[in-house]
């Protein structure tokens, strides 16, 4: 006579197979438009069985204003601090790429220390974005609260400094074209500099929080897995696309502004998932830091504005251009037409935050619902930008 | 590629980008031939733009990259043509594309193949398009329910000059997108 063994666990836990879900019946949810962690007014329809999503459609266009539009019918000028509230969270960045298309498009030469001065904001400004980043999608896992706490501690000290600058912590509206607003109040530089000696113990700090945790490497790794081909057809950009081992920043490639100026390198993902994605905001932080030493040995007193640039009534001649940076997420460019008068004939914004989300779907499929809030997360988006 | 019309359009301005002008027919195989061409291999395309010029030719501006180690190419593909309706070149070829719709909607063009067109920007009964240069803005609706008197003369002469409508206006902001 033989008994049959069984362990406490295999009693109260027994095996769920395949065969005993309800097969080809999905369920359909609508995430959002307002979901605390899509990050904004953003929906996704998905098709659900059981747990697993089976399909996901992003919709958009709830935080639409017609920016373009808008942009259309002012002058040039009218439209900087407009581009402050595409992607709230890096105006500097915003108005970086604005000003490199008028630029561009009117043949404007900037001052050199306005060059050093933008690449010193663009570098903080993908600090601050990075680092909030990490604590919004730590937050999404399930760490409620404290890393984003810490994330934002170190933003606010960012933001401060955006704030003596230009007078305002996010909608800064500093840039113009041919140069900046206003140069740096006395202590400024000193004051950035501090900061940016001392951020290297909150990346450790975070590093050390994040690399070896047992939860994030299990929520993260092999998830939501881009390839690289798909990210190439797809047109991604930004960290998003060297998470997927594609080696593409365009500070490299176009060489705008001072950047080739600087010794940076380019951290690449070899496994383009969540983890990856990541750990790639972790690297590329360092690499700032490591521009923004630089910057600050290099920059020299001097004009911060070109003396020609007629601001007001401001007509650039006939002819387009497209202007692109190297956003914090990606590549943020302005395709912008003149007919020679004082309003763009055509202003186009190519936002890294759209183009990104598009390969959602790609990424979710065959994850569960919770880790679609981790890969919505680690696209890094702003519906300011993405609807526009 | 035997009978493509291709010319590159200079930039009078200080940016000196050129365009690549390509006849409507043969469009999608040289958006083809730009991608697949060991040689040249514009995989990446960076940005899809929709310009409403005033005499109804949309011209398409597609930025085209190539990213092989590093190295890097660029292309500004224009096609042209009085029928704006030509777009599935690059809606086929490129990941990116496919999922476009809300961009090129507003513009408004006939758009062959897209499997999922929609319109963001307005409520159902929204029929214009605000991105077309001939668009005015409406005259009644902020002010009266039911126009009438100068408000309905306003109404009146907006409408009559209201652009012949293709049916895509029937799209609706996303509420079938599961079911495409």
């Amino acid at each position: 006579m033989s008994a049959t063994v069984q362990t406490l666990e295999a009693i109260e836990r027994p095996p769920v197979s395949m065969g005993s879900r309800l097969e080809g019946e999905l369920l359909e949810v609508s995430m959002g438009p307002q979901h605390p962690s899509t990050h904004g007014v953003f929906r996704m329809n998905v098709a659900l069985e059981g747990e697993v999503v089976r399909k996901l459609k992003p919709v958009f266009g709830y935080l639409h204003r017609n920016h373009e539009k808008l942009g259309e019918n002012m002058s040039y000028l009218g439209s900087m601090p407009y581009t402050d509230r595409l992607d709230y969270f890096c105006s500097m960045t915003n108005n970086w790429a604005y000003a490199l298309s008028v630029e561009k498009l009117a043949g404007i030469k900037v001052p050199e220390r306005a060059e050093y001065l933008r690449v010193i904001l663009a570098e903080l400004t993908r600090l601050q974005n990075h680092a909030s980043l990490l604590g919004f999608l730590l937050n999404d896992m399930g760490a409620w609260g404290t890393p984003l706490m810490y994330a934002f501690r170190e933003r606010e000290k960012i933001l401060d400094l955006f704030e003596s600058l230009s007078g305002s912590r996010m909608m800064c509206d500093y840039m113009r074209f041919g140069g900046c607003r206003c140069d740096t109040p006395p202590g400024w530089m000193e004051r950035a500099k501090q900061i940016v000696d001392r951020f290297p113990h909150f990346i450790d700090d975070l590093e050390q929080l994040v690399v070896g945790n047992e939860v994030v490497i299990g929520r993260t790794q092999n998830v939501g897995i881009l390839s690289p081909d798909l990210a190439i057809n797809a047109g991604i950009a930004g960290p998003m696309l060297r998470a997927s081992g594609v080696n593409y920043d365009i500070r490299k490639v176009d060489g705008y502004g001072f950047y080739p100026r600087f010794k940076f390198r380019i951290p690449l993902g070899e496994h383009g998932d969540t983890y990856d994605r990541l750990m790639m905001r972790v690297l590329e932080m360092r690499e700032s830091l490591s521009i923004l030493k630089q910057a600050f040995e290099q920059i020299q007193p001097g004009p911060i504005m070109n003396p020609k640039v007629k601001i007001r009534a401001f007509r650039p001649p006939v002819g387009e251009a497209y202007g692109r940076i190297e956003g914090p997420k990606g590549e943020l460019g302005f395709y912008l037409i003149s007919d020679g008068g004082q309003n763009p004939y055509r202003y186009r914004v190519r936002p890294p935050s759209f183009v990104n989300l598009t390969v959602l779907e790609d990424l979710c499929l065959g994850h569960t619902v919770a880790d679609v809030m981790v890969i919505l997360g680690s696209v890094d988006i702003v519906m300011g930008e993405v609807d526009r | 590629m035997s009978g493509a019309q291709i010319a590159i359009v200079p930039n009078p301005g200080p940016a000196q980008q050129s365009s690549l002008l390509i006849d409507n027919e043969h469009a999608f195989a040289v958006a083809r031939f730009l991608r697949d061409d060991p040689t040249l291999r514009l995989d990446f395309c960076s940005n899809v733009t929709g310009v409403d010029w005033l005499d109804r030719v949309v011209k398409k501006t597609v930025k085209m990259k190539r990213l092989v180690d590093g190295e890097e190419k660029e292309v500004d593909e224009t096609t042209e043509e009085k029928i704006p309706g030509y777009l599935e070149a690059v809606y086929h070829l490129y990941s990116m594309t496919h999922k476009h719709g809300p961009v090129i909607i507003r513009i408004r063009t006939r758009d062959r193949g897209h499997p999922d067109l929609r319109r963001i920007l307005m409520w159902d009964e929204f029929v214009d398009y605000p991105m077309r240069k001939d668009y005015r803005e409406p005259d009644d609706y902020e002010w009266e329910p039911t126009p009438h008197d100068e408000v309905l003369e306003k109404a009146k002469r907006h409408y009559t000059q209201r652009p012949e409508l293709d049916g895509a206006e029937k799209i609706t902001a996303g509420g079938d997108a599961l079911n495409r």
